[in-house]
């Protein structure tokens, strides 16, 4: 270390110097502080995505780095959030990366008292055979004479927080399926 | 709007840095009301005396925007004689059938139409309007949002462009609001006079050629009895100032959830199919020409409703649909009366609906009623919960409140339950459609962790195995799977379909694949495929216009190349209405669109909401139909006749014009009329634990004696899925609270950071208590009233715990929209924990039987 940047690493030299003579901002600042990155800054790439949360559709950056999301931002480039998020969007992260989330198929056998494991082939194949037999139980060609090809033995309630593309297989699926019972938060 | 809408409300704030005055009613005072020029706190469910005391106000002192009322909405159409007002009847219209709660609309008609229309129970017209086959949809109420396009007849309704006609809608309008008086205002919605006042002066004076006027609202407004009501109120109102298709105008609908537009837009609900056409009622000899005459409005562009029906059926059905066949219309399924989710709850409790799907829902803590919700669900053969976390919906089976009461023990409980973890959004591809009509794709960052799967995976994949296993059926009953379009391209490890395929299909595409870039090419002949006409153009040229993210900065102000927006990328609907009659802007501060004569187009700063080269002068000839019926001077295009409609002939339930009515359970009677309550509200079928209270001067009304709403707050997100589970929003805002106001705290013996047990007919809940400032007492009909303000996120699951608000609310619907009254009940208060165990059912017990209430309480007309 150079005389000269030992002495610039003083602050009370710095704040005497420089333009933070009351050492409230640039002449405070440890070398510690200084050698800091934002934890963005690693980042392998930046994937552009929108809030989850509610309807106002802030732009969000999310960072990936070694194959992991490490940080959920907002989108400067958003003319409808201009960067901003609130504390939901803030919290993002932990909603996306957090311990909370369960990664496995749970299965609760009828009048079990305990979750059971089930890897997911075996429970789509066992979900798939219920609405086959539901739907067929709950079937009606007519009701009072009138033609209604219809099954009341399947119903759906859905999140709004799905993309448009998961509602629209959703909405194609169950009319084929004959169930009318298909809703979601918006009625709520 | 600043709690719930925190980032949208930034613009509130430049307007108000500009300018602008902000009101905020509200009983609440919130962080929207610190920064309001205005808060007028009001009683919870009073907001249609409110609104239409600013309706008389506008038409008292002659501050409407005359030309624009004359030109652009029904304001001089004149009505038939047989038509009876709320001022004839005492508090209900003409043409209401008390017996089966609901109203036959014929004598809310234009006189001139030769043809009586269809109201929301369109249904019910269905043979008069197809001269054949018989309704047996007796019970169906509201089947649609105003989707397919209310009709008006035929024939062309008498206009008085004086409106000085009797019976002209400007007229009616202006009897029926007369006696929304300040002080009837004062009375009903505890506002004084000069606040109101105050109010009335600042919205007309801000409105007119030089300036406009927004309404923003959330599901303050459409959760009530009277939910539609509300917001046709705030139509009547803005439609009188002139503050519809114009900039800084409008009402908006403050959405809560990513994809709550694009979930109606393209819906997952009962009564739609995409693009808001109507779910077929079943009808003896149905087919799709009778089906589309039933339905479709003659004028506007519900007139090529067949279009894009047929376009849809190509997209479900492909090949298999074809001219011979009705493009496999029979395929659909067939509603008979409301299937709504608080039918389904009815369904699973009769043993008909033995199977449920939760994708990202939590009703066991939120829906109201929750208990019956879990009854319902404690009721299935199987139940399959897709979420992040276990949420209450999943657990309610070992450690629900019907546990703990002892009313349900988890050995008897049958249903099996499949809990699938869910992917998030930073691990998928797909669009959300955001509050303002726009649609934003956000991109996959990683794939999803373990067995968690997009919400596309497992519905793809869900319909390739049954597929698969029916694949040799020759049952007719598996025709329409088996014929349906689902070869989705996959990628990757999971085989994940591609959402973009998806969005190509929604966009749709001629018959040489080439995508489609407007819905004006959609064909009735099966020609073209397309899964949602209003999302057409989203796919253009084959680009994802969704993906669009041109920096805001380097974009004008209206800033078109960020994202898009339905319809055809208009930002501001109805924007014809921003120019005059001749086309002209009103005032070259508000311009928006106008027409450029040596062009022969409309041209201006958004996309014009209008056939872009229909010259202002425009008649059309007499004999068109669909959009070229529609003049130079009709901005409103989805509508039957192209106007701004202050009163309503048909498309409601409920009635042509807003009126005040109590809500379900109500300390107070209707001053402004002998009817209570919305004569037609949708009472679902009497159940023990869906009791109603009485209201008003009815004995036991005071045992409840206190106005509770609920609401949300900036820390947690609906029913708290997604943000009880996060430790930063646990730590803000860590378990359920009630607000109150020191008076009712003093007068209760309720501390703050104590513990308060609020009861109703249907539960009882216990909450933190918070004495504050922010609840203040009102002065109605002469009494002090005490709101109860209560916030709903909670459940007992997760990092931030509390009992449910929703324990509390009954299952009282608007009858348009079948939205459940959350925001205006009546409860009663008291200090300390609840009762555990049997001993809490024994005080709700205790409760009904000091207000005498049985299973017809509330039931009235």
């Amino acid at each position: 270390m150079g005389v000269r940047t030992w002495i610039d690493s003083w602050p009370v030299y710095r704040q005497l110097k420089g333009t933070d003579p009351l050492g409230r901002g640039a002449a405070a600042k440890s070398g510690a502080t200084a050698r800091l990155t934002p934890r963005v800054a690693s980042a392998d790439r930046v994937v552009k995505s929108v809030c989850p949360y509610c309807a106002v559709g802030c732009g969000q950056n999310v960072y990936v780095e070694d194959g992991r999301v490490t940080q959920i931002e907002g989108d400067p480039d958003s003319p409808i959030s201009r960067g901003r998020l609130c504390p939901k969007g803030s919290a993002s992260l932990q909603l996306t990366t957090g311990g909370a989330r369960e990664h496995h198929v749970l299965y609760r056998r009828p009048h079990g008292t305990e979750w059971e494991r089930l890897d997911l082939d075996t429970a789509m194949d066992m979900i798939a055979d219920r609405v086959i037999e539901a739907r067929r139980s709950g079937w009606q060609w007519e009701v009072d004479e009138t033609r209604t090809r219809r099954t009341l033995g399947v119903a759906s309630l859905g999140g709004a927080t799905l993309d448009n593309e998961e509602n629209y297989l959703i909405k194609k699926l169950f009319t084929a399926l004959g169930a009318v019972q298909i809703e979601n938060q918006a009625r709520v | 709007m600043a709690e719930c809408h925190p980032v949208g409300f930034q613009w509130v704030m430049e307007a108000k840095a500009r300018g602008a005055k902000v009101i905020h009613v509200d009983p609440r005072f919130t962080r929207t009301s610190a920064l309001a020029d205005v808060h007028v706190p009001l009683r919870a469910g009073s907001d249609i005396a409110f609104l239409g005391g600013i309706i008389n106000h506008v038409l008292r002192t002659g501050s409407y925007f005359r030309d624009y009322v004359v030109a652009y909405t029904n304001g001089p159409v004149v009505l038939r004689e047989d038509f009876r007002d709320t001022e004839d009847l005492d508090g209900v219209f003409s043409g209401l059938d008390a017996g089966s709660r609901s109203y036959d609309n014929s004598s809310w008609q234009y006189k001139g139409t030769e043809m009586q229309a269809a109201s929301g129970q369109r249904d019910q017209e269905y043979g008069k309007r197809t001269r054949d086959g018989s309704s047996v949809t007796e019970a169906a109420r509201g089947e649609s949002h105003g989707s397919g396009g209310p009709d008006i007849g035929e024939g062309e309704p008498e206009r008085d462009e004086t409106m000085s006609h009797p019976r002209c809608v400007f007229q009616v309008l202006k009897r029926h609001y007369a006696r929304y008086t300040p002080e009837v205002v004062e009375q009903v919605c505890g506002v004084p006079q000069d606040l109101f006042r105050q109010v009335c002066e600042l919205v007309t004076q801000n409105s007119g050629r030089e300036r406009t006027t927004a309404f923003a609202y959330a599901v303050g407004w459409t959760q009530h009895t009277v939910g539609v009501q509300y917001i046709r109120a705030a139509s009547v109102l803005q439609s009188l100032l002139g503050n519809i298709g114009r900039p800084g105008g409008g009402i908006l609908a403050l959405r809560g959830h990513a994809s709550i537009q694009g979930s109606t837009d393209i819906p997952t609900l009962f009564n739609l199919l995409p693009g808001y056409i109507p779910m077929p009622h079943a009808h003896q000899q149905q087919d799709l020409d009778t089906f589309v005459e039933a339905e479709a409005a003659r004028k506007g562009y519900w007139g090529n409703m067949r279009s894009y029906l047929v376009s849809l059926l190509k997209a479900y059905w492909g090949e298999a649909a074809t001219d011979g066949n009705d493009f496999c219309f029979d395929y659909l399924p067939r509603l008979t009366g409301s299937h709504s989710t608080y039918e389904t709850v009815m369904a699973q409790l009769d043993g008909v609906c033995k199977g449920y799907f939760l994708m990202g829902e939590n009703p066991a803590v939120g829906s109201a009623n929750a208990k019956l919700q879990r009854l319902g669900m404690a009721n299935l053969d199987w139940l399959v919960v897709r979420d992040f976390s276990l949420i209450e919906s999943a657990t309610w089976w070992k450690d629900g409140p019907e546990i703990e009461t002892g009313e349900m023990r988890t050995e008897d409980i049958g249903t099996e339950v499949f809990f699938l973890p869910a992917a998030a959004h930073t691990e998928k591809d797909g669009s959300f459609t955001n509050t303002q009509r726009l649609l934003q794709w956000h991109h996959q960052a990683v794939p999803p962790p373990g067995e968690a799967r997009s919400d596309l995976w497992f519905t793809f994949h869900l319909g390739r195995i049954i597929r698969e296993k029916l694949a040799a059926s020759t049952d007719e009953m598996d025709r329409p799977l088996l014929d349906l379009t689902w070869g989705y391209p996959t990628k990757g490890e999971h085989a994940e379909p591609d959402a973009e395929a998806v969005l190509a299909e929604i966009n749709g595409h001629d018959s040489d694949g080439s995508p489609l870039s407007s819905y004006e090419e959609l064909k009735d002949d099966g020609s073209t495929v397309c899964g949602c006409w209003i999302y057409c153009g989203v796919h253009a040229d084959g680009v994802n216009q969704a993906a669009r993210r041109k920096p805001g900065r380097e974009q004008d102000w209206v800033a078109k190349e960020w994202g898009w927006a339905w319809p055809a990328n208009r930002r501001i609907l109805y924007n014809r209405a921003s120019a005059d009659p001749d086309g002209r802007p009103w005032s070259e501060r508000k311009a928006l669109v106008w027409w450029d004569a040596d062009e022969g187009s409309w041209t201006g700063h958004d996309v014009p909401d209008f056939k872009p080269d229909k010259a202002p002068d425009h008649e059309p000839p007499p004999d068109a139909e669909g959009p070229a019926a529609l003049s130079g001077q009709d901005p409103f295009i989805m509508q039957a006749d192209g106007k701004a409609w202050l009163y309503v002939p048909s498309g409601l339930t409920d009635g042509p014009l807003p009126t005040h009515y109590e809500p379900q359970d109500s300390p107070f009677p209707n001053l402004l009329y002998a009817q209570q309550r919305n004569p037609v509200r949708h009472l679902l079928p009497p159940h023990p634990d869906n009791r109603y209270q009485p209201s008003g001067t009815e004995p036991g009304s005071e045992v409840f004696p206190y106005v509770a709403t609920t609401y949300r707050l900036t820390e947690h997100h609906t029913a708290g899925g997604m943000s009880r589970w996060q430790p930063y929003l646990a730590e803000l805002q860590p378990e359920f609270f009630c607000e109150v106001s020191p008076e009712l705290a003093a007068s209760r013996g309720l501390e703050h950071t104590g513990w308060a047990t609020i009861v109703s007919a249907r539960g009882v809940v216990e909450a933190r208590v918070l004495v504050t400032d922010r609840m203040a007492p009102l002065t109605v009909q002469g009494r002090r009233l005490h709101q109860v303000g209560l916030p709903y996120h909670w459940g007992p699951n997760g990092y931030a715990t509390g009992d449910a608000a929703n324990e509390l609310l009954h299952l009282s619907l608007d009858p348009n929209s079948h939205i459940q009254e959350a925001k205006a009940f009546a409860v009663d208060i008291r200090a300390g924990r609840r009762p555990r165990g049997t001993a809490a059912l024994e005080l709700v017990r205790e409760y009904r039987a000091r207000a005498g209430i049985d299973e017809g309480t509330g039931t009235e007309p």
